[in-house]
């Protein structure tokens, strides 16, 4: 039996409680409003995410998780007719302002697509893109160090040191999106943002994804979305679940996954619908 | 034994017709191409030889050669290349890239009619704008009335490639911090390379076979070229020339020189496909 979603029901927004933070807010997110068009996807979302932790996006398909992901780092933008209303405070800075640098900001909110999206390059001048267009080493022997470590830092290393000067093209799915990440790792993002990045890859691969998460959260902010509750329950410290573009609940991971606040989280983690 | 219904070999039926018909067609478009191909290469080989290959027009019963018009044709397509592809493969970008929304509809229209516009008035603006005021011929001006033939296809040729690039390759770039600019000279171009040296090929061979526009402007010339700024001989102009005259020595001319023409086509089709193939 589907359960029937009365809109008045969404409008309790205010028992998201504000997640147990061990650190102060990297990011702050204040009524968030978001248009397509005439279409709203996002209604009034107000979220913290604490400095060096995973949280995860969860909600059924269409539920704006990826939209609201996208806003962080005003990816949006590049999508005709989209409007935004509201503010995402990154370091107590609004990135909507007038006079933001939005590709300074992509910068330092690096992103992970769902789709793995290698540049018909070498694997080498994949992770260097990013380190070359922003010029941020200053020899050929420390860019050569700092593609190294992200490509360890990505557990692509050992499979790749051979084959540097090889298409990015040639590497298997999960390799390539593990490349992706160890491009988005070269240029030392702040908060590193990931797309359902291993929706499209074999469970070995995933599982190397999130052990990769893991170890990735001592350094950086990240922001997971995810159709895997499972998932979310692996590797995030918080999870937040988003409904026909509203934000229902933020929560620990543990207690989101055991006792939530929200009938509506219950119903969706227990598989009523979506 | 199986039991074939009545649909059954209805639709093997028509499967087999049609496959027929379009192979048939192929057959018809291709074997009309190799009759010209082999046609001109029975009738052209025979006045080949390297005297008329470096040589300058003589007159009748004196040989003579076309290497000033294969100077002349390459000194053009040069010209032509060089300020039709840039400019072409620019109002490319900028139709795939940059210019959404009305303005670049409008842009997207002119670009389809002046494809559509016959090359000889082509040839006859660029004698009004350019020839005219100059108050000679030119391989100058012969090579800017060739160059505005090439603009509008290098332009709806480069955009269609830059289109077939996924989106998902912009969003990667722009999400490492790359300015707009960057990703279209960085990833999005070198990814669509190979597909739009195709498109500029397509233009130099529709412009190398151009003689209309070349009467007005290059005009043609006995000589080789000394200047850019004097008249230029052509292969088409000359094919023309000799073509329509009434010496048999000059027929056989003609078709050696349509022999050499179409070599040189294929010669330079052969060298972008090298310099442009899939690097990865």
């Amino acid at each position: 039996m589907p359960v029937e979603i009365a809109a008045p029901k969404l409008e309790v927004r205010t028992s998201a409680s504000p997640p147990e933070t061990n650190g102060k807010a990297k990011v702050a997110v204040r009524d968030l409003d978001f248009f397509y068009g005439r279409v709203q996807a996002l209604h009034s979302i107000s979220l913290e995410i604490p400095e060096r932790i995973v949280m995860a996006f969860i909600g059924p398909s269409g539920c704006g998780k990826s939209t609201f992901l996208r806003t962080l780092n005003r990816m949006n933008d590049v999508i005709p007719g989209t409007r935004v209303g509201g503010r995402v405070l990154i370091d107590d800075h609004d990135i909507y302002a007038p006079g933001t640098d939005v590709v300074e900001l992509r910068r330092r909110v690096g992103m992970v697509f769902q789709k793995s999206n290698p540049f018909p390059k070498s694997i080498f001048d994949n992770v260097a893109y990013g380190l070359r267009i922003n010029r941020l080493t200053n020899s050929n022997s420390e860019l050569a160090g700092r593609v190294e470590q992200a490509l360890k830092d990505a557990a692509l290393w050992n499979e790749v040191k051979d084959r540097l000067k090889t298409s990015a093209l040639s590497l298997s799915g999960g390799q390539q999106q593990r490349l992706c990440i160890a491009r988005a790792l070269a240029i030392r993002p702040e908060v590193l943002l990931m797309d359902e990045p291993a929706s499209a890859l074999d469970p070995i691969a995933t599982s190397k994804i999130e052990e990769l998460i893991f170890d990735l959260k001592k350094q950086y902010t990240i922001v997971i979305v995810t159709h895997n509750m499972q998932q979310a329950a692996r590797v995030s410290d918080t999870t937040a679940f988003f409904l026909l573009g509203k934000l229902i609940e933020v929560n620990s991971t543990e207690k989101m996954f055991t006792a939530p606040n929200e009938k509506l989280t219950e119903d969706y983690i227990t598989g009523r619908f979506g | 034994m199986v039991n074939y219904s009545n649909a059954d070999r209805m639709r093997r039926g028509i499967s087999t017709l049609m496959t027929t018909l379009t192979g048939l067609c192929t057959l018809l478009a291709v074997g009309a191409l190799l009759i010209i191909l082999f046609y001109i290469a029975y009738r052209g080989l025979g006045a080949i030889n390297l005297q008329f290959l470096i040589d300058r027009p003589r007159p009748v019963g004196e040989g003579g050669g076309i290497g000033n018009a294969i100077l002349g044709s390459l000194l053009l397509l040069l010209i032509s290349s060089a300020f039709g592809l840039p400019l072409g493969i620019c109002v490319g970008i900028y139709l795939s890239e940059i210019g959404r929304g009305r303005f670049g509809g409008v842009v997207r229209f002119i670009v389809d009619t002046l494809t559509g516009i016959p090359s000889i008035v082509t040839g006859v603006f660029v004698y009004a704008l350019v020839v005219l005021p100059m108050r000679h011929f030119s391989a100058m001006a012969g090579g800017v009335a060739l160059a505005l033939i090439m603009i509008p296809i290098v332009a709806r040729t480069t955009e269609e490639m830059l289109k077939l690039v996924p989106h998902s390759m912009r969003e990667g770039a722009l999400a490492l911090g790359a300015p707009q600019w960057r990703v279209i000279l960085g990833v999005v171009v070198p990814a669509a390379a190979p597909g739009i040296a195709t498109g500029a090929m397509l233009a130099i061979a529709r412009v190398s076979g151009e003689t209309a526009p070349l009467l007005f402007t290059a005009f043609g010339s006995r000589f080789f070229p000394e200047s850019l700024n004097q008249p230029i001989a052509s292969l088409t102009v000359q094919i023309y020339n000799y073509a329509i005259s009434p010496y048999d020595e000059w027929h056989a001319q003609a078709w050696a020189a349509t022999l050499v023409l179409m070599t040189l086509v294929l010669g330079i089709n052969i060298i972008v496909r090298f310099l442009t193939r899939k690097k990865f």
